[in-house]
């Protein structure tokens, strides 16, 4: 320590998998690292689908640097993969077992409040043992800079930090990423918007409506009509108490069509298909939601300065591989790269060069092409040039495609489970709604099940979460409708004409002319960074321990 | 660094866990004792000490056996190194005074001198606030009462404190004491620990600490009032000028107001409750 600053040799904000993996591995090679976590628990603030994959190619895997992972912290594996393209109460549903399974060394739901926790216990004990350990409480506001460099962090909790590593492991609204210059929150089109519910459910129960064994657990994806032409679609995992069913879409499209998107998810528990899981109670444990960049655009190709890493979604580090999510992998691939570049630069005696050779291993190790396949920025980005867009849509609901889809019911089958086709695939209507709502006008079967469910209010959702509330976190700016409006459909805890959400829009006089304004109550904000990017404003966490807190995530 | 906290134990009052009988008298035997809460403001104050400057944490009371179970209490929420357990019949019905000669005596006899001693506020239940201080005179230290935060400067031998003046929060100054020094923890004193190393250390002890709470008995010294040499005549009831002739319930205050029922959904009742507001909404 000089001049009373503190010094760490890493520091690493955040501790989901990114930055469990960062700090493990650098525990490993005896660095002294200090873990900041915002959460009352690690785990407290995050929100995933819930399937975490370990990937055959990966150099880091999760169960890889935390044995006991699958065992303490992970719910069921999946044994059973399938697709389903709804039109309507038609359903044409396919096996993507192939898909699943390439490159899968194995893959588990989980839920994030339980996993993290664990995570950042075993973090906690092996960091502690260079010196350093795991805060939980502590929200990171910065980067400490001396002359123009930066040098480490600075929190809300603590005095500045030092440190020769600082880890942005901090997730999707990454402040460091953002302090740095690295990432920016402008382009709706970079991100997905993720939604979803945790339902209540015995495990015999579970094993019985999906028919898998007590090890076993199912995996669902849905696509088609059903969710009013927003690009995206759904999800269903088996954990071993509860169901994890939930929405992911594109940004721009929800922004777009100004979607609630809480009523998206709703449209998915009350589909017919649905019917048959989900029984005649319906029990929600939790409702939670969370951005998810899309690596294919939002992937940083150098994703350091000076001594600052970016890991994770943080770096923009989540592929959506077509229907198959794969964040947490990534993140774990990534921070487990980032910690060993580090003791590599150290060894060399030259820390300063860690960014550098953290950028060679994400190209060397294969991450970056996965992130951003070289397919999609082909083709796929084609795609979605506005004519190619409609012609394709087009071609797709014609007599000549229908016919096509028709004729080519097994080769569309195999399409799904193709790794290399799915990463091609366009941000466009046409894989995420054209194209499954055809295949099941055209091949599927109408469901017959009576669907009784009848899903919590957003005030009721709202009324069931935890929080600890603080000082208001996020500014906004621009309070005219044309600049924050959006926010009032595409908050999942707002909703046009529902007042006890976060974001409200209201026509008021002024001097004769009317005037729509937005006005934001951060009370029931569950942190999910969506008005970040589609209203005015000026966004930062709450303070450690502050904001809502998630019991399931 | 030796710190010594002084505790006591008290009905606890919380709802649902204190128990009255007909008359509104505490059924002391179907409430559960707990540690008196301010007593939990001194004994983190003395925490903070342990985390920042190292040292030991030393929590001690006069009472019953049963209080054994309020000092593991404490080194189970907060932090305690060992626990002293005063206690004998010759100590019973002490008042204030008896209590702070006996504690007093108590301090005295520890094999490592404290270097501070903290009292709360005052109890839940006899609510004096006398003890602290009397026990402060026995001693013969400076004193620093209604004390909100703490630094210790070990190599000048010197506590520095910030305090409310007159318990008025509005008014607050810094005042420095030389070390032994006696201290008043008042309920709103709030720990800080700005520097990631006093958190990792706060941890570490945290989890030290409830392991040891659990096996707390392994750490209660108890003393009797031979292991003290106290002359029985000068502690406990015997020791004990205040005479309580008598204790008067507290009559319920008259309803000085009328009120009238207005049932829900009558919104023409409404009426006269709108008339009576509406000058105040005028701002009259
Ligand atoms: C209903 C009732 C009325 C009473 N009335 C009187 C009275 O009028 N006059 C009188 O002299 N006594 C009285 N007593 C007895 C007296 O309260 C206790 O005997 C005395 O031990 C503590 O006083 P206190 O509860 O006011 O504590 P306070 O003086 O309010 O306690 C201040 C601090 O002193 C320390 N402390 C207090 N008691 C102990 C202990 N036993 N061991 C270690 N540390 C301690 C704690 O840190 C505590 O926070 C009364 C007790 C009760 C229950
Ligand atoms: C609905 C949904 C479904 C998803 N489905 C899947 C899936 O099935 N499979 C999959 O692999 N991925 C999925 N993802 C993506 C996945 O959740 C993320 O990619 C992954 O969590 C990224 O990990 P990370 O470690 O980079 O960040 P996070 O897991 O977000 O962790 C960031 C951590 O940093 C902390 N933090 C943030 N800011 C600060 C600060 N300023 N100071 C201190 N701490 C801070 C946070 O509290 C958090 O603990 C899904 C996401 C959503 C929203
Ligand atoms: S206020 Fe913003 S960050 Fe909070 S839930 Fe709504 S959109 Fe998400």
């Amino acid at each position: 320590m000089t001049d009373g600053v503190e010094e760490y040799e890493a520091v690493v904000v955040g501790c989901g998998p990114g930055g469990a993996a960062a700090a493990a591995t650098l525990a490993r090679n005896g660095v002294e690292t200090l873990v900041l976590e915002r959460g009352v628990d690690a785990g407290s603030k995050n929100v995933s689908g819930g399937l975490i994959y370990a990937e055959e190619s990966a150099p880091y895997t999760i169960d890889g640097l935390f044995p006991d992972f699958r065992e303490e912290a992970t719910e069921r594996p999946v044994t059973e993969n399938v697709i389903h393209n709804i039109a309507g109460d038609k359903v044409k549903s396919f096996d993507i077992g192939d898909l699943h399974h390439h490159d899968t060394a194995w893959a588990d739901a989980v839920l994030r409040r339980k996993m993290d926790s664990w995570l950042a216990q075993q973090v906690h004990e092996r960091t502690r043992e260079t010196g350093g350990g795991l805060l939980t409480e502590v929200h990171v506001t910065g980067l400490l800079r001396e002359r123009g460099e930066i040098v480490g962090v600075t929190t809300e909790e603590l005095d500045p930090i030092r440190a020769d590593l600082v880890v942005a492991a901090d997730g999707v609204n990454s402040e460091l990423a953002r302090d740095a210059g690295l990432m920016d929150w402008e382009e709706p089109e970079e991100w997905f918007q993720g939604v979803k519910a945790v339902v209540d459910m015995e495990p015999e129960v579970i094993n019985d409506r999906f028919d898998v064994a007590p090890d076993d657990g199912a995996a669902h994806l849905f696509s088609g009509d059903l969710f009013d032409g927003v690009r995206g679609g759904g999800f269903l995992y088996t954990n071993e108490s509860s169901l994890s069913i939930g929405t992911v879409f594109h940004l721009d499209s929800i922004a777009e069509e100004r979607a609630e998107p809480h009523e998206l998810l709703d449209s998915l528990l009350t589909h017919p298909l649905m019917a048959q899981w989900l029984g005649d109670e319906y029990d929600e444990r939790e409702y939670s939601a969370k951005l998810v960049p899309d690596s294919k655009k939002a992937a940083h190709p150098s994703p350091h300065e000076d001594r600052l890493v970016l890991v994770g979604d943080a770096a923009g580090q989540m592929q959506a591989q077509g229907p198959i999510i794969k964040g947490m992998n990534h993140a774990v691939t990534a921070g487990a790269l980032a910690g060993e570049a580090f003791a590599d630069a150290r060894a060399r005696g030259d820390t300063s060069q860690a960014g550098e050779l953290y950028e060679k291993k994400l190209h060397d190790e294969g991450v970056m092409d996965k992130l951003r396949p070289t397919g999609y920025k082909v083709f796929g980005r084609l795609g979605e040039v506005g004519p190619v867009d409609d012609l394709s849509n087009a071609i797709a609901e014609s007599a000549v495609g229908r016919f096509g889809v028709r004729a080519a019911a097994g080769l569309l089958e195999r399409a799904y489970s193709s790794p290399r086709l799915v990463s091609m695939i366009p941000d466009t209507k046409l894989p995420y709604v054209t194209l499954p709502t055809v295949i099941a006008e055209e091949l599927g079967e109408p469901v017959t099940d009576e669907n009784t469910v009848s899903p919590p209010d957003l005030g009721d959702r709202i009324g069931g979460l935890t929080y600890d509330v603080g000082d208001p976190h996020i500014e906004l700016l621009d309070k005219s409708f044309e600049a924050s409006g959006t926010a009032v459909t595409a908050c999942p805890v707002s909703a046009e004409d529902f007042g006890g959400g976060c974001y409200r829009d209201e026509t008021v006089q002024t001097n004769g002319s009317q005037e729509r304004l937005v006005s934001l109550d951060t009370q029931p904000c569950v942190e999910c960074g969506t008005c970040a990017i589609v209203a005015d404003t000026e966004w930062e966490h709450p303070a450690g321990g502050k904001g809502v807190e998630f019991n399931q995530g | 660094m030796h710190t010594v906290v002084m505790t006591k134990g008290v009905p606890d009052f919380r709802e649902g866990q204190v128990s009255f009988d007909e008359e509104g008298h505490l059924e002391r035997g179907k409430t559960p004792t707990v540690m008196n809460p301010n007593d939990k403001h001194a004994l983190r104050a003395a925490f903070q000490t342990k985390v920042r400057n190292g040292g030991h944490v030393s929590l001690m009371s006069m009472g019953p056996p049963g209080y054994k179970e309020v000092l593991q209490e404490g080194m189970r929420d907060v932090y305690a190194d060992d626990l002293y357990l005063l206690s004998d019949r010759e100590m019973g019905a002490a008042d204030t005074w008896a209590t702070a000669m006996t504690v007093a005596t108590g301090l005295q006899n520890l094999d490592d001198r404290p270097d501070l001693v903290f009292a709360g506020f005052k109890t839940a239940d006899g609510e004096t606030g006398h003890t602290g201080p009397q026990t402060c005179w026995c001693l013969d230290w400076p004193m620093i009462t209604h004390v909100l935060s703490l630094d210790i400067d070990e190599d000048a031998g010197t506590v520095r404190a910030k305090r409310l003046v007159d318990g008025d929060i509005s008014e607050i100054e810094t005042v420095e004491a030389p070390m032994p020094c006696f201290i008043v923890a008042d309920p709103e004193f709030e720990p800080t620990y700005r520097k990631a190393s006093h958190r990792l250390k706060h941890k570490d002890l945290r989890e030290e600490t409830q392991e040891r709470a659990e096996e707390y008995e392994d750490h209660v010294t108890v003393w009797d009032h031979e292991d003290l040499n106290l002359d029985p005549d000068y502690i406990g009831l015997d020791g004990s000028p205040t005479i309580v002739s008598g204790v008067d319930p507290i009559p319920k205050a008259p309803s000085e107001r009328e009120a009238t029922m207005i049932e829900a959904g009558e919104s023409e009742a409404l009426e006269p409750v709108l008339d009576e507001l509406t000058p105040y909404a005028a701002g009259d």
